[in-house]
C-alpha cells in the first residue's frame, strides 16, 4: 500500500441508567423478570396513556454531564423520533435532539504513546430503550418482552476525535469508570447497560477533510470493538483503494464471524421526522437544584489517584489497580478509616483480591466482604495472633462469606503458637531428629535453616510464629 | 393549489407511514396534502422572526416523578391488548435486527 491512511472514530455511547423505575412510568426496571411483568400501558404504548418523567433520571443525566465537563443546559426538551420496529410499541422514541440536557463537553484520556489528549463529547441526551425481540424458533414469528422498554438511558455522542482502537477503548474505560464513581450505571459491555456505537471513516494522512463514515452496532465487549475498527478501517480502505466509494450506512458487527454487514434495506427510509414532544413538558434546572447535584457529586478517580498519593503515599502501581474500580476504592478507604495500614490495606485488595477474583472468575464489583473484617484480619496479623499463611486462609473465608476473623480463628484455634516453652521444646526435638541438617548448618550451608523452620511449621500445624521459630531456631543452634 | 406533490412524495410518504395506497388514494392523498401545505404557506406569510416557536400550549415546567416502583405484575391485563400472545410475549411478524 503506497498511501497511508488515518482512521478518525467517534462514538455514541448508551449507557442504562441505574433508576429502580423507567423513565416515563413507575415500573420496574430489574433485570430477569418474566417476559412482560415490568409493563404497563405507558411502557407499551397504549392510546391514551401519558408519561411523566422520572427525576432521578435528570439528575443522573446532569450528573454525568458535571463530570465530563459539558454545559448543562438549564432549559430542555424531549423529542419525538418517528419509525417503526416491533420492539418499538409507540412507533416513536421519546428522545432529546434540539435542546439535550448536556452538550460541549469532553474528558481526558491517555494515548498509547503515553501522552494526553481531550476527547470531545458533542452532547449528551436522555431517552428510553426499546423492547427485546426474541426470534421464535417453534413458528414464523418473534415474540416481544417490553420489560426493557421505557428503561432510561443517556446517549453520550464524542466529537471524531479518535484515531485509533486503543484511544477508543481508553475513552470507553474513561466514561464508564465516572459513570460507575457517580453510580449512575454499573456500565457492563456484556450485558448491555453500556452499548457502544463506533462512526468510523478514513482519509489519507495529512488531510484536513473528512471520508464518509459508517456506523458500526452491536459491539459488545471491548475485543470486539478493536476487532471491529480494524475490519473496518480494512473495509474502507479497500474500496478506496480499487477506487470505489465508501457508502454512508449502518452496518451490524458479528463478532463470531468477524465480519460486518450492512444493516438496513433502501425500502426503510431513515427520517426520523423529530418533533417536540408534546405529552412532556420543558425541563428547567434552577440554580439551586443544579447546585444541589453538584454538591451530591462524588470524588472521581483522577481526584482520588492525587489524593491516594498525597494522604497514603502508595505507589503508582497499587493506585492505579485500587482505583480501576470504585468498589475497592471504597473498600480500601473504609479500611483505612478503621485504622488499619494504608500499604497493608492496599496490599490485601491488589495481591489476595484480585487473586481470587481472577481464581473464582468474578468482576471486582462483587466483592462484597465488609471492611471491619479485612481490618480486623490486617490487626491479627500484625499482633502475630496469627501468621501470614493461616492469614490467607482466614482472608478466602471473608472473601468468600465475610466471616468474622476474630472468632473464625478462635473457633477453629488458629492462633500462633509464640509461647516460648512450648515453641523452644518442639525445636528442640526437631534438632534432635535431625543431626544431618545441623550439621551442613554448621559447615555454613545455611539453606538448611529453611528445612528446619519447615519441619517446626509441620510439627506446629502451620500454626507457630515465624518469627519466634527463626529466633528460637538461631538461639539453640549458636548463630 | 400553489404546492403540487410528486408521484415520488407520495410514495416515500407512503413507506414512512408505512400505508399501501391505490392509485385512487394516492390521487386524493396528493390533492389533501398540497391544500395542506398551501395552509401551511399562509401562515408563513406573517412575520414571526420575534416569535419564540411554541412547543407547549401552557407555560408548565419540570412536572415528575419520584424513582419509586408503583406497578406490579399487570402482564395479564397488559396482553390481552395483544392480537396475538405466546409465552407471555406478544407475538409480531418475524422480524430480525
Ligand atoms: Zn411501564
Amino acid at each position: 500500500m503506497s498511501k497511508e491512511y488515518e482512521t478518525v472514530i467517534g462514538l455514541e455511547v448508551h449507557v442504562e441508567l441505574a433508576t429502580k423505575t423507567k423513565i416515563f412510568c413507575g415500573c420496574s426496571t430489574a433485570f430477569g423478570g418474566a417476559p412482560n411483568t415490568h409493563t404497563c400501558p405507558v411502557c407499551t404504548g397504549m392510546p391514551g396513556s401519558l408519561p411523566v418523567l422520572n427525576r432521578q433520571v435528570v439528575e443522573y443525566a446532569a450528573a454525568v454531564g458535571i463530570a465530563t465537563n459539558c454545559t448543562i443546559n438549564r432549559f430542555c426538551r424531549f423529542d419525538r423520533k418517528n419509525y417503526f420496529y416491533p420492539d418499538n410499541p409507540q412507533n416513536y422514541q421519546i428522545s432529546q435532539l434540539y435542546l439535550p440536557i448536556c452538550e460541549n463537553g469532553g474528558v481526558s484520556i491517555e494515548t498509547p504513546d503515553g501522552g494526553k489528549k481531550t476527547v470531545g463529547i458533542h452532547e449528551i441526551h436522555m431517552e428510553e430503550d426499546a423492547g427485546k425481540l426474541v426470534h421464535d424458533e417453534w413458528g414464523e414469528a418473534s415474540l416481544v418482552d417490553f420489560n426493557r422498554s421505557g428503561v432510561p438511558l443517556i446517549e453520550i455522542v464524542s466529537e471524531p476525535d479518535m484515531r485509533s482502537a486503543e484511544e477508543v477503548i481508553a475513552y470507553l474505560e474513561k466514561l464508564r469508570l465516572i459513570i460507575q464513581y457517580l453510580g449512575a450505571s454499573d456500565c457492563k459491555l456484556n450485558e448491555g447497560s453500556m452499548r457502544a456505537d463506533v462512526n468510523l471513516s478514513v482519509r489519507e494522512k495529512g488531510s484536513s477533510e473528512f471520508g464518509t463514515r459508517t456506523e458500526t452496532k452491536n459491539l459488545n465487549s471491548f475485543k470486539a470493538i478493536a476487532r471491529a475498527i480494524a475490519n473496518e478501517r480494512e473495509r474502507q480502505i479497500d474500496i478506496i483503494e480499487s477506487g470505489g466509494k465508501v457508502v454512508q450506512e449502518t452496518r451490524r458487527w458479528d463478532d463470531a464471524k468477524e465480519y460486518s454487514y450492512p444493516m438496513r434495506s433502501k425500502e426503510d427510509a431513515q427520517d426520523y421526522r423529530y418533533f417536540p414532544e408534546p405529552d412532556l413538558v420543558p425541563v428547567i434546572i434552577s440554580d439551586e437544584w443544579f447546585d444541589e447535584i453538584k454538591s451530591k457529586q462524588p470524588e472521581l478517580r483522577d481526584e482520588k489517584m492525587v489524593r491516594y498519593k498525597e494522604q497514603y503515599n502508595l505507589p503508582d502501581y497499587d493506585i492505579d489497580i485500587i482505583t480501576a474500580n470504585k468498589r475497592l476504592a471504597d473498600i480500601f478507604e473504609e479500611t483505612v478509616k478503621l485504622g488499619s495500614n494504608p500499604k497493608k490495606v492496599s496490599n490485601w485488595l491488589m495481591v489476595e483480591t484480585m487473586y481470587l477474583l481472577k481464581e473464582k472468575g468474578l468482576e471486582p464489583d462483587l466483592v462484597s466482604f465488609s471492611p471491619v473484617n479485612l481490618a480486623k484480619l490486617i490487626k491479627l496479623a500484625e499482633d502475630r495472633v496469627i501468621n501470614g499463611n493461616v492469614a490467607k486462609e482466614v482472608f478466602e473465608k471473608i472473601f468468600d462469606e465475610d466471616i468474622d476473623p476474630e472468632e473464625y480463628v478462635k473457633e477453629n484455634g488458629l492462633m500462633s503458637v509464640n509461647d516460648e516453652g512450648e515453641l523452644r521444646g518442639v525445636i528442640e526435638k526437631i534438632i534432635a531428629a535431625n543431626p544431618k541438617s545441623v550439621e551442613d548448618i554448621n559447615s555454613g550451608k545455611l539453606k538448611a535453616m529453611g528445612f528446619l523452620v519447615g519441619q517446626t511449621m509441620k510439627e506446629m500445624k502451620g500454626k507457630a510464629d515465624p518469627a519466634s521459630v527463626n529466633k528460637i531456631l538461631k538461639e539453640l543452634l549458636g548463630i | 393549489m400553489a404546492n403540487v406533490i410528486s408521484d415520488e412524495t407520495i410514495e416515500y410518504v407512503g413507506i414512512l407511514a408505512k400505508l399501501e395506497l391505490s392509485d385512487a388514494e394516492k390521487e386524493q392523498a396528493k390533492k389533501d396534502m398540497g391544500s395542506m401545505l398551501d395552509y401551511i404557506d399562509k401562515l408563513g406569510e406573517l412575520d414571526t422572526s420575534d416569535v419564540e416557536p411554541m412547543s407547549h400550549v401552557f407555560p408548565v415546567n419540570n412536572v415528575f416523578r419520584e424513582d419509586v416502583v408503583v406497578n406490579g405484575d399487570d402482564s395479564a391485563n397488559i396482553l390481552s391488548n395483544a392480537p396475538e400472545e405466546k409465552d407471555g410475549s406478544f407475538v409480531v411478524p418475524k422480524t430480525f435486527d
